[in-house]
């Protein structure tokens, strides 16, 4: 071994630690949702006799906070950026209305007959185009107009929820084509071993593989990115740190994704929230818009004298939130095999808890995705646990009011703590 | 003789890291104007927070005695009832409340809860009159008020409050040459009441004209207290060298420039009110800038010189008429964008509100202008490597980058990844800076660089500007302190209210020309 210095040696020690503890530092909050997030499984697990923890109640439980998750990543981006969207579950209801009626057909009012229908994919991209032009008819009142996004979305939510309800004349919009319920209530397909995950098969094989799949892009990813910054000559873990790191990550994929492998298999809706989630940590994280929201929401004018485009960035969160929202809402009626005029009903509250109890700054300027999700898992748990035990609906209310309040005042605690 | 009002004996104050104050000893006479200087972070605001009990009794060291009697302050409204206030930099006024209502905020004339309004509008107009503000009734909103105004009004409610030692913060870091003048003659007057003034502020040639004495405090440690009238007193060189513990050899580091071809040439500029439409904030400017050379604009304040400057830049008002020629080509700047991207960068005057994001760390900070030009230039950067590519950041570059930049404006800082909001005036500034030299500017327009910041970032601020002039860059400086724009600028003009009324140049620019000029003389 060569000789090192004391003074070398010093600074490599401290070079191996100082990245790990500022890490830790800066994710604190993150980890702290999450360890809150893993105690109140354990809670309900120990409360429900382990069926909470069981295979398909979590995977039901994944499901059915899609919608959310879906909508909570674009409300960080609202947030972030200093505005607030009341709108989006009207948003929802209405696209996910109009992907329905599309799907299910057109009724003449004289005959009955219906008289115009549309397949599984074309009337999803109608909802999503809806979507679009929503978000473009929001965004233009916030960004061009100066009209508060919380006066134009309230207004917003009245307006849907009012033309979801004309669409459907109160009516419940059923059945849907089964490609379209897919979306919603199957899963990716088994590939080698067909039949009843649990009573024919042990596993269901694709989403086993999925999941190595991923767990392996990941460790690859990580890997070329310390190579990466090695080469540009930065503080990197040391070799067995890092390989801990690695290992601890893909052991929590993979502890997520026993749930579904050992039961039916990955949900559609899951593969897309997944992907949402990549896609708008990647926007966040890595790209010039992202950079830029975050900007707008710390200081406004500063951003504007940088030299960027506030109009055409709000514009733009507000395109994204409308489109997510249609989304959100197509999900929803593939789930529910239906439309309602209910459809929707309070989604922006629980997607607003999810992102504020997952660290997003009320202030603006601060948030992350992966925060928002663990927030709306958090809400999400706390509705499944709460209806295992039979808790009724009143009461899972005030509860989850509690909580969004208790996630706030320990956000600000923990501010105040680091000034 | 022992007729000292306060004093503080032996204050230790501790951060989670950092001994703010070390020792502090700081005593007043009854009655005088005492002026408190020091470099930024030197321990000024601690020692005054300690002083009005905002850092309560018990977290810190040492004692505070008012009176000859000692004091523990938990709360502020202890030490105002021992007779100190303390007015802030920020002021502390509510804009949409009447003059009234606000000097008597937290101390309401009533009884069981029913404001007595028309004693409250009697007793006010004295209060006003003590400090000069006659012309104005209790009945007027704050935000019709100017600055300088709402400064008076702060004192008239600290009179309120029966104060006997009032401390002021940096009180006339935002007047105007004239309205400073008026808040001085105002402090004398109520020095002729008894009432005791503790004077902090960066503006040296102030505290020599005002105080009495001065107290200089460096790295948390009390320095030297001088009286400023006896022999041997303090004078506004031994205040430099007691702050930053050396000598300066020079306040302004000017270095003869080799000026060259006209580079920034703004003709018949004319921009309209962005609110008050019909009224014309800047009328027929004229001006040119050669290359490698510092252009000052002085003026008072409501001159129209930022106004100029960010009507330029694409962000401020509506152009009426006007055409900028940068480099022999006509351009034009609709938004700051279209400015950045035509090489014309502008560094606000209020670097905390419309100059830095102080909730994103340096990194954040220095790119955020540069991250989607086209193809990264920047003098420090490696040509043709952008930060950025179809809309994903470069962070390597970005890193790399920001790290150059920390380094060679010596910004002090642990890490890249610190919060801006975490440092230093003068830090923060650079940081400003940083943002600016990576948008590789042609023209470079300085608002107030050095508003708020100590004598130490100031001279490296005042060696960045003459490095920058010798690589071509062409700087335009705002600035109200006409010693700094006397001593850094080669050529300056002047304005007032919206129109050039002098130019001056080399040995001819005195600040008594400047004044003239700035007033309204032509």
């Amino acid at each position: 071994m060569p000789e090192l210095s004391k003074t070398k040696l010093n600074e490599i020690s401290k070079r191996k630690t100082s990245p790990w503890v500022d890490g830790l530092k800066v994710n604190a909050r993150q980890y702290s949702m999450f360890i809150a997030l893993v105690a109140i499984w354990l809670m309900f697990t120990a409360l429900t006799g382990g069926t909470f923890l069981s295979a398909r109640n979590l995977s039901n439980l994944f499901v059915q906070n899609s919608f959310i998750a879906i909508l909570a990543v674009g409300m960080v981006l609202v947030i972030v950026a200093g505005h607030i969207d009341l709108s989006v579950g009207s948003i929802a209801g209405f696209a996910g209305g109009i992907a329905a009626m599309l799907n299910v057909g057109i009724r003449s009012g004289e005959t009955g007959e219906i008289i115009f229908r549309m397949g599984t994919w074309e009337s999803i991209l109608v909802a999503m185009i809806a979507g679009l032009l929503i978000g473009v008819w929001q965004g233009y009142w916030i960004a061009f107009q100066g009209i508060p996004a919380f006066i134009v979305t309230l207004a917003g939510m009245l307006v849907f929820r009012g033309l979801l309800i004309a669409m459907t004349g109160g009516q419940t919009i059923t059945p849907l084509e089964d490609s379209f319920k897919a979306l919603g209530q199957n899963y990716i397909p088994q590939l080698f071993m067909q039949g009843t995950v649990g009573k024919d098969i042990p596993f269901h094989d694709f989403s086993l593989l999925a999941t190595f799949g991923g767990i392996i892009l990941f460790t690859i990813f990580d890997y070329l990115n310390r190579a990466k910054k090695k080469k540009y000559g930065f503080d990197v873990l040391s070799a067995g740190l890092q390989l801990s790191r690695v290992f601890g990550i893909s052991v929590l994929i993979f502890a997520i994704a026993a749930a579904m492998i050992f039961y039916r298999g990955i949900p559609f809706s899951i593969v897309i929230t997944i992907a949402l989630v990549l896609l708008f940590t990647f926007i966040t994280n890595k790209t010039v818009f992202g950079r830029q929201v975050y900007a707008i929401g710390g200081n406004k004018e500063a951003a504007r004298l940088s030299g960027i485009n506030i109009r055409s960035r709000t514009m733009m969160i507000f395109v994204i939130m409308g489109m997510l929202s249609a989304l959100s809402g197509i999900v929803f009626s593939a789930r529910l095999d239906s439309a309602a005029s209910s459809s929707g009903n309070l989604f922006e509250l629980d997607a607003i808890a999810a992102a504020i109890i997952g660290g997003t700054s009320t202030l603006g300027g601060e948030g992350t995705i992966i925060g928002a999700i663990i927030g709306a898992l958090v809400m999400g748990s706390l509705n499944n646990g709460m209806s295992l035990m039979g808790w009724s609906a009143e009461w899972q209310m005030v509860v989850k009011g509690l909580v969004l309040l208790l996630a706030v005042l320990f956000d600000r605690v923990s501010r105040s703590k680091k000034a | 003789m022992n007729d000292y009002v306060f004093e503080m004996k032996d204050i230790c104050k501790d951060f989670p890291g950092v001994r703010a104050l070390d020792g502090v000893n700081f005593r007043v006479k009854r009655g005088e104007i005492h002026a408190l200087v020091g470099e930024n972070g030197a321990g000024k605001s601690t020692l005054m927070k300690i002083l009005s009990g905002l850092h309560p009794s018990g977290t810190f060291e040492g004692a505070i005695f008012v009176d000859g009697e000692e004091k523990h302050f938990s709360h502020i409204k202890d030490s105002e009832h021992a007779g100190i206030v303390v007015i802030y930099q920020e002021l502390a006024l509510v804009a949409q409340l009447s003059v009234g209502e606000n000097i008597y905020l937290g101390n309401e004339l009533q009884k069981n809860g029913i404001i007595n309004w028309e004693q409250v509008s009697f007793n006010s107009r004295k209060y006003l009159a003590d400090v000069g503000l006659k012309s104005i009734t209790p009945e007027t909103k704050v935000f019709n008020l100017g600055i300088g105004q709402q400064q008076l009004v702060e004192i008239a409610k600290a009179l309120v409050k029966k104060a006997s030692i009032l401390i002021l913060d940096e009180p006339t870091a935002a007047l105007n040459e004239e309205e400073s003048t008026n808040l001085l003659n105002i402090l004398r007057e109520l020095k002729s009441k008894g009432v005791t003034c503790i004077y902090i502020s960066h503006k040296l040639e102030e505290v020599m004209h005002i105080a009495d004495s001065v107290t200089v405090l460096r790295d948390g440690k009390s320095i030297q207290t001088l009286g400023v009238h006896e022999d041997g007193g303090m004078t506004e060189d031994k205040m430099i060298n007691l702050m930053v513990g050396r000598t300066l050899t020079q306040r302004y580091p000017r270095l003869p420039h080799n000026t060259g071809e006209v580079v920034l040439d703004v003709r018949d500029w004319t921009v309209e009110h962005p609110m008050i439409s019909g009224k014309t904030i800047i009328n027929n400017i004229n001006f040119q800038v050669r290359k490698g050379e510092i252009l000052g604009i002085a003026g008072l304040m409501g001159a129209g010189r930022t106004e100029l400057a960010m009507s330029l830049f694409g962000a401020y008002g509506t152009v009426l008429s006007g055409e900028i020629i940068l480099n022999g080509i006509s351009i034009s700047n609709r938004n700051p964008k279209d400015s950045i991207n035509h090489g014309m960068c502008y560094l606000s005057e209020d670097r905390k509100g419309n100059g830095l994001v102080l909730g994103m760390d340096i990194l954040a900070n220095i790119t955020l202008a540069s991250l989607d030009k086209v193809s990264g230039g920047g003098l420090l950067q490696t040509p043709g490597i952008a930060l950025s590519t179809a809309g994903i950041i470069n962070q390597f570059q970005e890193i790399i980058i920001s790290n150059k930049y920390v380094k060679e404006l010596r910004i002090k800082t642990p890490s890249i990844n610190q919060k801006v909001v975490n440092l230093s005036g003068g830090n923060q500034q650079k940081v400003s800076l940083a943002k600016w030299l990576l948008a590789d500017p042609i023209v470079l327009i300085l608002d107030e660089p050095t508003r708020g910041i100590d004598v130490g970032a100031k001279y490296e601020i005042y060696n960045i500007m003459n490095e920058l002039v010798d690589n071509g860059v062409c700087i335009i400086m705002i600035s109200s302190e006409l010693p700094e724009i006397l001593g850094m600028c080669d050529r300056i003009i002047v304005m007032h209210d919206g129109r050039v009324t002098g130019e001056l140049k080399g040995d001819e620019a005195t600040q008594e020309k400047a004044m003239y000029y700035a007033t309204g003389g032509r």
